[in-house]
């Protein structure tokens, strides 16, 4: 029963392990095109571990999984880059590479793009090509940190290093974008500008998505708000009966298991003592 | 009692397979030339004084030791032959790798395990990079170049630091010194003496990064892996010259 080629991400009955705890324990779930999930659970629940099951960065003990409809449980790292490449990743720790330039850090997935692609020899740097660095301003633009190009991540504030990494994250474009606690440690407002940005690249590409987030009201704005073009702000999704809803999945872990997979009002409405803590604890 | 043991095992394993994969990385590209550059200057040009003020104070120290010993028999003339067979086969190779693993073992450790808490690793991996041949080799073939250079340098200091007191306190000529310093050296001898380096290196080099590598806990993990590379590649330093001067011995011993 192989998922059909259009799944984006699919997880079968996956198993981990770190010593005798579970990371993940027996998890399963699956992703479809313009879906968006958000993830919640305590803090080591298995969140971050899951997006890294999800690329292939860590290997499963049991179970399987599909990315882009292709099996990735056994596949080759070599074989994984390619793979890769179509998806975007925000990392919990920021994950930028503190040695290099905020812009050579957005550059770096689209030469690494064109080296894994044309097999270049060597460690090519592709300074100075001019598509690589008006894609890499428009997509600083895009972030509203255009005016940092030349600066080194750890001359910016947490918010703003965020931004590089959300600008990092999809430079590519990557059909499949994973966001690991965007808004963890910034104030409310820096965590609304974060939010808007994940909106307006899901809503303008159509980007599947998956946030893990400790605050409710980040999922809350996923499932209900949209990017509109127009004003260029994000706003109540209007389609009535919760289009949002229909496409933004939640899911709560809890000590390496899923616990709860369901809708926005599905969530509020369960009975299960764990996951309502994260309905009550929510609000900022 | 075999629960204890398996973490060791475990780890040990890990480390041959890092060992394997950085070795095999040095024949396959892509190739970081720039990384290897950048290496060896922070690791050569970076450890230059510090090393050779050590063999410069080494050789001076040994000159003077034996100097006391020498008189006694009427036979000062010889303080070159030993201070250069000491400093060539043992202590020149011992002491600079000492010095290196102190410096840049942590160096590498702490680096590597900085970018692995802030998931610079994971995102390079996720970028298409391989960690290892982005990293590690690049530090291994740096040390493995840079250490053999450095140890000649701190001999040659050392050896000029023994002339010193044999000048101003035995009275020896230049030549006296020099011709029998370089005399007595076989050429099992100066292999010895860049074998040792070259190994040491290949450890300080992998050992720095393997902790490095599995770093976990935040910025305290990161200091406790800083020190286990430190402890840990000066043990072995010291373990392996001990195996390879044996080795040696027989394999060139005298009938
Ligand atoms: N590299 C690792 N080594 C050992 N244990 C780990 C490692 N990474 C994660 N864990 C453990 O796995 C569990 C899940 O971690 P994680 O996915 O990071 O949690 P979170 O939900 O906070 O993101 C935690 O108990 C954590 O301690
Ligand atoms: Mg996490």
């Amino acid at each position: 029963m192989t998922p059909s080629d259009s799944t984006i991400l699919r997880f079968e009955d996956v198993s981990l392990h770190f010593g005798a705890t579970p990371a993940l324990d027996h998890v399963s779930f699956e992703m479809q095109p313009g879906q968006t999930f958000v993830i919640q659970g305590a803090a080591g629940s298995g969140k971050t571990i899951l997006l890294k099951v999800a690329v292939g960065l860590v290997r499963p003990d049991s179970g399987r999984v599909w990315l882009f409809g292709q099996e990735i449980t056994h596949l080759r790292e070599q074989d994984l880059f390619d793979l890769r490449t179509r998806v975007g990743i925000l990392f919990q720790e920021g994950g930028l590479f503190d040695s290099l330039t905020v812009a050579e850090n957005v550059a770096y997935p689209l030469i690494n793009r064109r080296i894994l692609h044309h097999a270049v020899k060597g460690s090519s740097n592709g300074n100075g090509d001019p598509a690589i660095e008006e894609r890499v301003r428009e997509t600083l633009r895009f972030v509203e940190l255009e005016e940092t190009l030349d600066k080194f991540p750890n001359e910016l504030s947490g918010g703003m290093r965020r931004r590089v990494g959300i600008a990092r994250a999809v430079v590519t474009e990557p059909a499949l974008v994973l966001y690991d606690s965007p808004t963890a440690g910034l104030d409310p407002i820096t965590a609304y500008t974060i939010i808007s940005l994940i909106l307006k690249e899901r809503d303008q590409r159509n980007t599947a998505t998956i946030m893990v987030t400790h605050r409710f009201q980040d999922g809350h704005l996923m499932a209900n708000f949209r990017y509109n073009p127009n004003s260029g702000q994000i706003e109540r999704a209007a389609g009535g009966s919760n289009s949002g809803q229909m496409s933004t999945k939640f899911l709560v872990m809890n000590a390496g298991r899923l616990v709860f997979e369901g809708t926005e009002s599905e969530m509020q409405a369960t009975q299960d003592p764990y996951v309502r803590k994260f309905l009550r604890l929510g609000g900022a | 009692m075999l629960d204890i043991l398996k973490p060791a095992v475990e780890a040990f394993q890990d480390f041959v397979l890092l060992s394997v994969r950085a070795v095999r990385n040095i024949f396959r590209s892509p190739h970081y030339g720039d990384d290897i550059l950048i290496q060896m200057d922070v690791i050569g040009v970076g450890s230059l004084f510090i090393v050779s003020l050590i063999g410069l104070f080494t050789g001076i120290v040994m000159a003077l030791q034996m100097a006391r010993a020498l008189t006694i028999y009427g036979a000062q003339d010889q303080v070159g032959q030993i201070v250069s067979i000491t400093l060539v086969r043992e202590l020149g190779p011992v002491l600079t790798a000492v010095l290196v693993a102190g410096r840049n073992a942590s160096g590498i450790a702490s680096e590597l395990g900085s970018m692995k808490v802030t998931e610079q690793i994971d995102a390079m991996r996720a970028l298409g990079t391989d960690p290892i041949q982005k990293l590690v080799t690049p530090r291994l073939i740096a040390t493995a170049v840079v250490l053999p250079l450095l140890t000649i340098i701190s001999d040659f200091i050392g050896l000029a630091g023994g002339y010193f007191i044999a000048s101003t306190m035995l009275g020896l000529t230049f030549s006296e010194y020099w011709t029998s310093a370089w005399q007595v050296l076989e050429y099992n001898d100066l292999a010895q003496g860049l074998i040792k380096p070259f190994v040491f290196a290949v450890v300080i080099a992998l050992v720095g990064c393997f902790y490095g590598m599995r770093t976990s806990g935040g910025t305290q993990g990161v200091g406790r892996s800083t020190t286990s590379a430190v402890v840990s590649s000066s043990v072995w330093i010291f373990v392996l010259t001990a195996f390879i001067t044996y080795v040696w011995n027989r394999a060139f011993a005298k009938q």
